[in-house]
């Protein structure tokens, strides 16, 4: 059974809800010294923001482990909803993306709440052709294209975010009842290293990694949030089941794989010709812009906990 | 009660479902009777308006709606009548003043949702507005006419479909017009079409 009310999982919503306020402190003090400053509206917005996803996530950790699955499945809802929007609009796929939200979606989601994992780890990447199918037979016009479409968004917002509470499933010895804190500590440190990528790129940043994708994305600040990430992983150490250096390799790993996903979906709103995925998080953009560095790192972290560290 | 709460529920599924939201121009809404003008490609369209709206000016907010479609069956009958609280016209036939409805309705002071184009477009363009804003307009000329382009309906529940496709949606609020003394009729449908058309989000 999973334990999501300890000590530990009180230690850090506090410190992180303490932080938070902390931020609008500064923030206000910031907006009273220099009203009307768009810089420090656009920072209040993300520190609001920051408030809500902190309570929200929060709520749903001391809930339990389906108000947990619930939480991811609106997360994958809505981060499919932006994505589509910005992919195809034929006619001809509106079948197929019926069946992507209405039944491949809450369909991982069960099988991850079962627990099922020789299922839910291949229903998406072996069964996921098939509904395509039904976008082929009336429109054959770019298929390849919306099909890949499909596929993408299937992967990226459904199969890559459930494998966010999938980590639960885990059986670690010693660890079994506190896998919830393997979810806090991915979310963690993939949400600290966008952070701290942006503070450091916004203080010591002049060499961007990619002109053609992202101004703002700057080697400073690549290798600053990678770092400063790697050092909180090494240091939360106590709440994973790994040791301090495996923690912090662990923390490496999920902070450079989430510049890589922030990279990859960069340059897919790049070809759409968007600058943010939506609007539903104020300061932040869409649920994707907030996801982003979590669909390529988590199902390395939940594999390599999964073959490292658990019992089959 | 139960149409309460059914409104409720309509409501609260179009925000989750398509996330409808206001943009710019004409945040503030006004308590004032108003016409709200918009382009037409789905069913959704008047209840995403109105899901933009505060509760207090949603109750006073009412759509028009083609008679014949929502008098056919007894489901649509309760929906139009219960829930959406609609004006019906009679599209063809029938009455000396088709727009009589509308205009008791506005004369009792609600505020009405008017679909110009007079049916669902295909979403992509506006079709040829119809003739009865521009009456509706000539007599009321105190009341503001509110256009609102509605973006992406058509592709959650176009026409035809029965199962909505979760989509974002949005709704853009122009600046209100009126009909001006002496103005004749293509010369308002006119503006009432380029302003329109000038809310078409890129």
């Amino acid at each position: 059974m999973i334990q999501t009310r300890t000590p530990e999982v009180f230690w850090i919503l506090g410190s992180l809800l303490a932080a938070v306020t902390l931020a609008s402190l500064i923030g206000y003090v910031l907006k009273r010294r220099n009203p009307g400053n768009p810089a420090t509206e656009n920072l209040n917005a993300r520190i609001r923001s920051w408030g809500m996803m902190i309570l929200v996530g929060g709520g749903a950790l001391l809930t339990g482990r389906i108000a947990i699955l619930l939480l991811f499945a609106c997360i994958s809802f809505l981060a499919l909803r932006e994505f589509m929007t910005s992919a195809s609009g034929r006619p001809a796929d509106r079948v197929t993306l019926l069946v992507c939200n209405f039944v491949v979606l809450p369909g991982q989601y069960l099988l991850v709440g079962a627990g099922r994992y020789e299922l839910f780890c291949i229903l998406i990447p072996a069964y996921c052709f098939v509904p395509s199918a039904a976008s082929a037979f009336t429109d054959t016009n770019r298929f390849l294209d919306r099909a890949a479409a499909v596929r993408w968004g299937l992967a990226l917002c459904v199969y890559c975010i459930s494998y966010i509470p999938a980590l639960m499933t885990l059986r670690i010895p010693g660890y079994e009842s506190r896998s919830a804190l393997l979810m806090v500590f991915l979310l963690l440190i993939a949400q600290v290293s966008d952070i701290l990528q942006y503070v450091w790129g916004k203080l010591i940043g002049r060499h961007p990694v990619s002109p053609t994708i992202s101004p703002s994305k700057t080697v400073e600040g690549l290798v600053g949030g990678v770092l400063s990430a790697t050092v909180l992983g090494t240091l939360l150490w106590r709440i994973t089941p790994f040791t301090a250096w495996q923690a912090g390799l662990m923390a490496f790993l999920v902070a450079a794989l989430g510049f890589l996903g922030g990279l990859v979906m960069s340059a897919i709103k790049r070809d759409r010709g968007i600058k943010d995925w939506g609007h539903l998080i104020e300061g932040h953009g869409g649920m994707l812009d907030r996801m982003d560095s979590l669909c390529f790192s988590a199902p390395v972290f939940f594999h390599l906990t999964r073959y490292f560290f658990s019992q089959p | 009660m139960i149409a309460a709460m059914i409104e409720w529920m309509m409501i609260a599924s179009v925000r989750l479902l398509i996330g409808a939201r206001p943009r710019a121009r004409d945040r503030e809404q006004s308590a004032d009777q108003r016409i709200y003008v918009a382009n037409h490609s789905s069913h959704l369209d008047a209840v995403l308006l109105s899901s933009t709206l505060p509760p207090t000016l949603r109750r006073r907010t009412r759509p028009v709606a083609a008679a014949e479609y929502w008098t056919a069956g007894p489901i649509r009958r309760y929906l139009i009548h219960s829930i959406f609280r609609g004006v019906l016209l009679q599209r063809e036939g029938g009455r000396l003043n088709p727009l009589e409805p509308a205009a008791i309705a506005l004369r009792r002071g609600d505020s009405l949702i008017f679909f110009p184009e007079g049916t669902r477009g295909s979403g992509k363009i506006l079709r040829p507005l119809k003739p009865g804003l521009f009456h509706l307009a000539r007599w009321f000329p105190n009341i503001d006419i509110v256009p609102a382009w509605i973006d992406n309906s058509y592709r959650v529940l176009p026409k035809g479909s029965a199962i909505p496709l979760p989509q974002p949606c949005s709704i853009t609020f122009g600046s209100p017009l009126r009909w001006k003394e002496g103005q004749q009729q293509e010369e308002f449908l006119a503006e009432v079409r380029e302003t329109l058309e000038a809310l078409q989000p890129k």
